[in-house]
């Protein structure tokens, strides 16, 4: 570990730090409709948009058609989006000439984008056209955080309002986030990466004689629009197949600096749009302050374990050592230009959100380094997490540690002034209990099953458990990275994938909203001596240690047969 | 509620959204970026008299000793710019231990004295990294200076040259480019054919 390193992983959380109340603001004004500075450009626009789709945007809905509506939206985007893949022959911009996609992977790629997973059982330079990767991949990446941000501020409204059946406008709340929040970062920030070396063309791959006289051939293509929108939507689906650690999609520090900000920035400004709402800023900053706990324990962990290196290396003669000319540590699939510390900082910040772009292989992480990616996901990815998904994940959270605190003093759990009652818990519990199971029923015939479960393992002994264990936690919890080295284009992984990313999406959004159509509801009731203040240091404490009690419970056994067990079994000197 | 008026809002609703940020905003990105950045926008394509040798961010593959080597790849047959990929071996896994222990004793046979840069025999997450760490380049320089006829301390200039410092003093590592640094070599300090 060097000093610069821990300096640049502290800048990176002070940037966070100051960007999320200008953000949260802007956001908090944006779905409440207040005018912005953006409105003169955009409000015409908004205005055609809803005269060509035929919405009424004064319509209210309750959280049943809120809920209805994303759906059908998800549902349609989501078979334009297969037979775009299927078709993708005969469409434009395709001058590799690829084929149309294969129906299982076609499936699981339109649910992954769909459900913000970004999941890649393909790789992109070699599979999907440049139209493919425009109208359908991208354009998911926009609409899917779109799709979050709206829940995330429908049930914020819950919160916020009282004995109101409605939770506002699915349709005008996912345009406005997309045309004001989304659209105007990705086309800023796009020309920025290009004009630090992102590719932006529609020509055909080159093939250049290198130095040597060997043919090499360059992939091409749209990828900064894309790239942008893949950071800062918390997608994570690489353009190319190595994702953030391509140079063509992260060629410097500074686009791997924004590409991790952009990671953070939204969900890290809803914190701040949530104490706005609520008329409450301490909350927002106490639920932002236990977020950036959580953030601070897990890149802590990994950069020690990345720096500390894999001594089987240090055995083989490799030098590990951090010098002036070298960062040392575990370099196996990582880049010069981030090193380690930039690697362990984007792994932890891509899996805190339901990112899953990465920079370097965290297959190729040296146990501990792994585990931080792995449980992160398994805390339901509520550290900032993902655009929209983050925010209200973590309200079910809060809402059991409000539950906690209750049981505790004997009195009915308040949440800023709602009554926290049978359903609003009943319902947060489906949500843990569904993620847990889907993760670990999967994986646990995954692992039983040679014949098509333990098949596709690249990494034997135990690390071959933490692949597919991984791979259940990265769909269920909509991330996207993986431990690349499990083969996942087989009809087993394609399909149970795919229904994880289902479940994993859509039961985290509609009990959700329904706690929320539920708290609108109810009348306020003032605070009063015996209220557990949301505000304070404890209030953080507590719901910290929800988040990790529910996780550590659920996946230890898991992990200790995983990561943990490997662990001590790399010191030991053992290889498979 | 209505489902059909939703229904149909749905349908319309993926048509123009995917028209506007599906195709407008990636094609309106292409033509700035095609007319305010073309070289990078078009992937930084490096000449060298007349042809096109390789991008000047994406590594290739050097194997004469004259050259510095880029770190070792697990893209397609070696340096695929069309297949990015890392080796995805486990840190247990005998295969990674088996090929850096190779990777090491090769780069012992031709500088035996110092320790082995780790980054010289791990391979890149792209598969084509375009950098080494100045510790990698120093641990080469011996084996150039020697191919090349030239002294250590011109070489040692010279990859000063190709070294980038952190980006703004602060961001990332440094490091240095191997395509440029082989192309001034060959530009300053031609092999004697």
């Amino acid at each position: 570990m060097t000093l610069n390193g821990w300096l640049q992983i502290l800048f990176f959380l002070l940037v966070v730090f100051a960007v999320t109340p200008l953000l949260g603001g802007f956001m908090a004004r944006v779905f409440s409709r207040q005018r912005t500075w953006l409105d003169p450009v955009l409000r015409p626009f908004e205005r055609l948009i809803y005269r060509l789709t035929g919405v009424d945007e004064t319509h209210e809905m309750r959280w049943t058609e809120y809920a209805v509506s994303l759906l059908l939206f998800s549902v349609v985007s989501m078979l334009v989006l297969y037979a775009m893949q299927r078709l993708q022959a005969v469409l434009p911009w395709n001058p590799q000439g690829f084929a149309g996609v294969a129906p299982p992977l076609a499936f699981n790629t339109a649910v992954s984008f769909t459900t913000n997973t970004n999941w890649q059982a393909y790789s992109g330079e070699s599979t999907m056209s440049y139209f493919t990767q425009m109208a359908g991949l991208a354009y998911h990446n926009f609409v899917s955080a779109a799709v979050g941000m709206s829940v995330a501020i429908a049930f914020i409204r819950g919160i916020a309002q009282k004995e109101k059946d409605t939770l506002g406008n699915f349709w005008v709340d996912m345009v406005r986030a997309s045309l004001w929040v989304l659209l105007p970062i990705a086309i800023v920030g796009a020309l920025f990466l290009v004009s630090q070396g992102v590719v932006q063309n529609l020509k055909a791959y080159d093939t250049v004689t290198t130095v040597e006289g060997a043919k090499q051939v360059i992939a091409q293509g749209p990828a900064a629009s894309q790239e942008i929108i893949k950071q800062f939507g918390t997608n994570g689906g690489g353009f190319f197949n190595a994702n953030s650690a391509h140079p063509f999609e992260n060629p410097t520090p500074l686009t791997n600096f924004l590409e991790m900000f952009g990671i953070f920035a939204i969900s890290s400004g809803l914190t701040y749009t949530l104490g706005k709402m609520t008329g409450s800023p301490k909350h927002g900053w106490a639920v932002w302050a236990a977020m950036a706990f959580l953030f601070l324990a897990g890149v802590s962990v990994a950069y020690w374990a990345e720096a500390r290196g894999n001594p089987l290396l240090t055995a083989a003669g490799a030098d590990q050592t951090a010098t002036a000319m070298s960062p040392g540590g575990n370099m196996e699939g990582k880049e010069v230009r981030f090193g380690i510390a930039n690697t362990a900082l984007f792994a932890t910040v891509t899996t805190d959100a339901s990112c899953g772009a990465v920079n370097g292989w965290h297959d190729s992480f040296t146990p501990l380094g792994g585990l931080v990616p792995l449980a992160n996901m398994q805390l339901s990815e509520v550290v900032f997490g993902g655009v929209g998904a983050g925010m209200y994940g973590v309200l079910v959270y809060i809402i059991l540690a409000v539950f906690i605190a209750g049981l505790m003093v004997g009195r009915t759990p308040e949440y800023l002034g709602k009554k926290i009652q049978a359903f609003e818990v009943q319902m947060a519990m489906l949500t843990v209990l569904i993620f847990s199971l889907m993760i670990l029923t999967f994986t646990a015939i995954s692992s039983v099953s040679p014949g098509f479960g333990t098949s596709s393992i690249y990494n034997p002994g135990p690390h071959g458990l933490s692949e597919m264990l991984y791979a259940y936690s990265s769909a269920a919890a909509n991330n996207g990275s993986a431990f690349g080295g499990i083969s996942v284009n087989t009809n087993w992984y394609n399909t149970t994938l795919g229904l994880t990313m289902l479940f994993g999406r859509f039961f985290m959004i509609i009990p959700p909203l329904a706690i929320a159509g539920s708290l609108s509801r109810k009348k306020q009731i003032p605070a009063s001596l015996g209220t557990f203040p949301v505000t304070t240091p404890l209030f953080t404490a507590l719901l910290v240690g929800v988040i990790v009690i529910v996780g550590a419970l659920t996946f230890f056994p898991a992990l200790s047969l995983g990561p943990i067990v490997e662990h001590f079994m790399l010191n030991a000197g053992q290889v498979f | 509620m209505n489902i059909t008026r939703n229904l149909v809002a749905a349908v319309l609703m993926t048509i123009v959204t995917t028209l506007i940020l599906g195709i407008v905003y990636p094609l309106a990105i292409t033509v700035i970026a095609q007319v305010a950045f073309p070289h990078q926008a078009n992937g930084q394509l490096v000449e060298r008299n007349g042809t096109v040798v390789g991008s000047a961010i994406i590594g290739q593959g050097f194997s004469s000793p004259g050259y510095f080597r880029s770190r070792p790849s697990a893209a397609g047959a070696g340096y695929d710019a069309a297949n990015s990929a890392g080796s995805n071996l486990g840190p247990t896994n005998k295969k990674l231990i088996d090929a850096v222990t190779a990777n090491v004793e090769a780069a012992r046979k031709e500088n035996p004295n110092a320790p082995v840069p780790i980054d010289l025999v791990t391979t890149s997450a792209s598969g084509f990294d375009p950098h080494i760490t100045p510790a990698n380049a120093e641990f080469q320089l011996p084996r150039v200076a020697r191919e090349r006829g030239m002294s250590e301390a011109d070489l040692r200039s010279l990859v000063a040259a190709s070294t980038e410092g952190r980006q703004l003093g602060f961001f990332g590592e440094s490091r240095v480019n191997v395509l440029e640094l082989n192309l001034a070599l060959d530009a300053q300090y031609p092999v004697a054919k």
